[in-house]
């Protein structure tokens, strides 16, 4: 019976990603030489999860990896070795290798095996160099390690002599050999003299055995954990395969075997060698190697993805089936009501309306609620983040989360992960300054960064405080102005100079690291939040730090939406771009040459677009002043659209029009209204385009 | 694949019939596969959609759904019809490069349901470059009279519905 083992990958994937997210947190939460067993067996566990996993599921190079990485840490566990920073730094780093590994398995490209074989070597060499260390420096620990020293020889041979009803109990061997193979090169015999003849064979039992050679240098007790579960149903024997190959060299030729155990011999010696130089020759490429790796990650997510899942707690189910429930009472309640209706039962039918609009909203909410997951999931990762790059820079950084509980809609959250990344690396990087230059500057030498999220009216706000140098208007200024941004004679207050640094191709940082300083990064920041409907804001103090704030929308589904009116049409602005809504005279208006209109309001001159002409419907006066402008802004950028009236304001769930049409300008989707009619919801980008296309297609219209 | 499954069929194995819904517009009767039928509803007024193509009457909420619907008689450039009691939406599944796709076309009136041979198909005759027949699936006589029956996979799909950007030049 062969299962397809494809469609539980995808599970597999979920909880090894998991798992490393788990050892990724434990291995910050460790110090150098720290005892925490507790810990560090839960770091343990998901390797050992992740290996078992692969091996299972036939990931073979990701099964060999994560084994040394357990032994390894199986030894620091057993306290014979302790855990140096060296070795955490080894950690993260195959953290992220095993990250890409499944990022590539799962998008199933050629996995990248360079990293993983250079971290490889490098625990293999600490596996052995140390345990040498550990011999000459502590005799004690010698005595822990025999078991060691034993199986350097070559490898096992192991007989192994199932039981009829193996298979019954649900043991492959054909699984347990691959994951034998592991260790080293395999070689089976197969013994079919147990085998009947065809007539008296029942498929279900097992008349095989086997002999398998296995060349490795692994100790006799992880070729025992391989047979773990089928001890009790059948013979085991094992025997170190160096006595054997010694017994039939008699007979046979000498192969390639024999040479094995005088290499394997030299190791100790070469060893500590190897482990002395290791440190040196990692610490320098640690930091490229680690950013490499984190690019490789950063690409092969923008890859194609299969279906993505969510966890969703128990309760938030519970909650929603109760809910489910109460409104299948009411439903019946109506339904009885329904059936012999009189005009004296028609307060009872408004009270049952009345509690299913109570139902259907308390459902809706927590059918969205289902979507929210806490922004740890995003802050989670900054940890990290800080520590490498910290270290990276020679800075002393501490890292402070507040309100990670904060709950917030999936997708959101997936989009804007990046943003907030780079927000936190301009922290770390332009904020945050040098340990010597904050004592001079009379600050604790090591900086704050702090993370804080939390819920203000309808929105989520995420601010990232650090308390380093600040903005430096002055500077920022100067190089507006050398960029041409800024007029030379225009003068700015502080506010809209701290807003320059939104601008593209606006860096202040002396040199230019791979970091950030290359002036592009916070223009494309504001545009994503933007496009997620949020905005930032910053405040900053020269010399004392700087806080960026920004605001999300909790969820993308729902939209506070204001209805306008146009001729017959009704319309949806989103209330978060809407600035105001004003009646026109006819003097602020004013015609700029090429046809394209603006209004004066207040010191500001906006291009005004009339909603009509751009839809091309008609409008119950053309006349400007008759109707109203609401006063809109994306990106920094204002625009004036004219409609005929105001209507309410009201929440509207967002629906999609590409999902059986087309996107349309202008348009980024429409909504169901309360009477059952479609609605459309505007797109205040686009119109602000399609206003700028219109303009120069009249330019062009008039020049013919 | 189900245009694909009925191919197969309908070659394979001769004389296997296949249903055909057929409607009415402009006094000629055409037919859809009957597989690609969600449902038959009454007109009832949609939403403009801003700078639509002209055939594009505008979208309607289809229990939640957004659903664009094509009045066919501008499609195939007959001349308009005021909207009638008889007028019929017909709700169509359409396989799209980009997806199933769920459309609706609005009909004079709702006709027959016909089971139609391969066999007794007739391709289009050539019309001249003038005339496209790609969306023309074949002819069948039924009844002495004349069916039309369209690809409606190709006909809605290949009519990639244009956005207002083609339609912002010549506007």
């Amino acid at each position: 019976m062969s299962v397809d083992m494809s469609q539980f990958h995808q599970v597999f994937f979920e909880e090894s990603l998991e798992g490393l997210d788990i050892m990724e947190q434990g291995l910050l939460a460790l110090e150098p030489g720290s005892q925490d067993l507790e810990t560090i067996g839960a770091i343990f566990r998901a390797a050992h999860s992740i290996k078992g996993g692969s091996g299972t599921f036939g990931f073979g190079e990701v099964a060999e990896f994560t084994h040394i990485l357990e032994t390894l840490l199986d030894e620091i566990r057993d306290g014979q070795r302790v855990l140096t920073g060296e070795a955490i730094n080894l950690f993260l780093q195959s953290v992220d290798c095993l990250r890409s590994m499944f990022d590539s398995l799962q998008t199933e490209t050629p996995l990248d095996m360079e990293s993983a074989n250079a971290l490889h070597k490098q625990f293999e060499a600490m596996l052995h160099g140390t345990d040498a260390a550990a011999d000459t420096s502590e005799a004690v620990d010698a005595s822990g390690a025999p078991e060691n020293d034993a199986p350097a020889s070559t490898g096992w041979v192991v007989t192994f002599k199932p039981d009829l009803d193996l298979l019954r109990t649900g043991n492959e061997p054909v699984r347990m050999f691959r994951e034998l193979e592991a260790f080293g090169e395999v070689t089976a015999h197969c013994d079919l003299e147990k085998l009947p003849t065809l007539g008296t064979l029942t498929p279900e039992e097992c008349y095989l055995s086997w002999t398998l050679e296995i060349v490795t240098d692994e100790p006799v007790e992880s070729i025992k954990e391989v047979f773990e579960w089928v001890e009790d149903e059948s013979d085991l024997t094992y025997a170190p395969l160096g006595t054997k190959v010694e017994a039939e060299s008699a007979v046979e030729t000498a192969d390639g075997n024999e040479a094995v155990p005088q290499v394997d011999a030299d190791v100790p010696e070469t060893a500590p060698e190897a482990a002395a130089v290791a440190p040196a020759a990692t610490a320098a490429p640690d930091v490229a190697k680690r950013s490499e790796a984190a690019a490789a990650v950063v690409k092969a997510n923008s890859g194609k993805k299969p279906d993505t899942s969510i966890r969703v707690s128990t309760d938030k189910i519970d909650a929603l089936i109760n809910m489910v429930g109460e409104l299948v009472i009411t439903q019946s309640m109506l339904g009885t009501l329904g059936e012999n209706f009189t005009m004296a039962n028609l307060h009872k039918l408004q009270q049952g309306l009345e509690q299913l609009e109570h139902n259907t909203r308390e459902l809706q909410e927590s059918v969205m609620r289902i979507r929210m997951l806490p922004i740890s999931f995003t802050f989670n990762r900054f940890p990290r983040l800080v520590r490498d790059m910290s270290q990276a820079m020679g800075k002393s950084i501490e890292l402070l989360i507040e309100g990670e509980g904060t709950e917030l809609d999936k997708t959101v959250m997936e989009k804007i992960g990046d943003p907030l990344v780079h927000l936190v690396r301009n922290s770390l990087d332009h904020g945050i300054e040098m340990p010597e230059d904050r004592l001079a500057a009379g600050k604790p030498e090591t900086g704050q960064i702090k993370l804080n999220a939390f819920h203000q009216g309808g929105s989520i706000v995420i601010e990232i405080s650090d308390d380093g140098k600040g903005l430096d208007a002055d500077a920022i200024l100067a190089k507006a102005r050398k960029n041409g941004l800024v007029a030379p004679d225009q003068e700015l207050s502080t506010n809209q100079i701290h807003e320059l640094i939104f601008e593209a191709g606006l860096s202040t940082a002396a040199a230019v690291t791979d970091v950030s300083g290359r002036g592009v990064g916070m223009d494309v920041v504001r545009k994503n939040i933007n496009e997620l409907g949020g905005g930032i804001e910053i405040e900053s103090a020269k010399g004392v730090g700087t806080t960026m704030r920004v605001r999300l929308p909790l969820t993308l589904a729902i939209l506070d939406g204001q209805l306008v009116r146009v001729g017959t049409h009704t319309y949806i602005f989103p209330i978060i771009n809407i600035i105001e809504s004003l009646q026109v005279k006819t003097e602020q208006i004013n015609q700029i040459a090429g046809g394209s209109e603006v209004m004066r309001l207040r010191d500001e001159y906006i291009p005004v677009v009339r909603l009509y002409d751009v839809f091309q419907i008609d409008a119950d006066s053309t006349r400007l002043e008759d109707g109203l402008v609401v006063v809109l802004e994306f990106d920094n950028e204002k625009v004036a659209v004219a409609v005929d009236d105001l209507l309410s304001q009201q929440q509207v769930v967002i629906k999609s029009l590409e999902t059986n049409y087309e996107k349309v300008d202008g348009v980024s989707g429409a909504t169901i209204l309360g009477d059952g009619t479609v609605a459309m919801i505007l797109d205040i980008q686009s119109l602000i385009r399609m206003a700028g296309v219109r303009q120069s297609h009249i330019q062009k219209t008039i020049s013919l | 694949m189900e245009a694909v499954a009925t191919d197969n069929t309908t070659q394979g194995v001769a004389g296997a019939l296949d249903q055909y819904l057929t409607f009415m517009l402009d006094g000629e009767e055409y037919g859809v596969d009957i597989l690609s039928v969600r449902e038959i509803r009454g007109w009832d007024s949609a939403t403009p959609v801003p700078n639509a193509p002209k055939h594009v009457k505008g979208v309607i909420n289809l229990r939640g759904t957004i659903v664009p619907l094509i009045d066919l008689r501008e499609r195939f450039n007959l001349e308009p019809l005021e909207y009638g009691p008889m007028t019929v939406v017909i709700v169509l599944n359409v396989n799209t490069d980009k997806g199933e796709k769920t459309m609706g076309i609005v009909v004079d009136a709702v006709s027959d349901v016909y089971s139609i041979s391969a066999d007794d198909m007739r391709d289009p005759p050539d019309l001249g470059d003038s005339v496209d027949t790609n969306y023309i699936k074949g002819l069948v006589n039924v009844q002495e009279k004349m069916v039309i029956l369209l690809e409606i996979d190709r006909f809605l799909n290949a009519d990639r519905l244009p956005t207002s950007s083609d339609y912002g030049l010549d506007a």
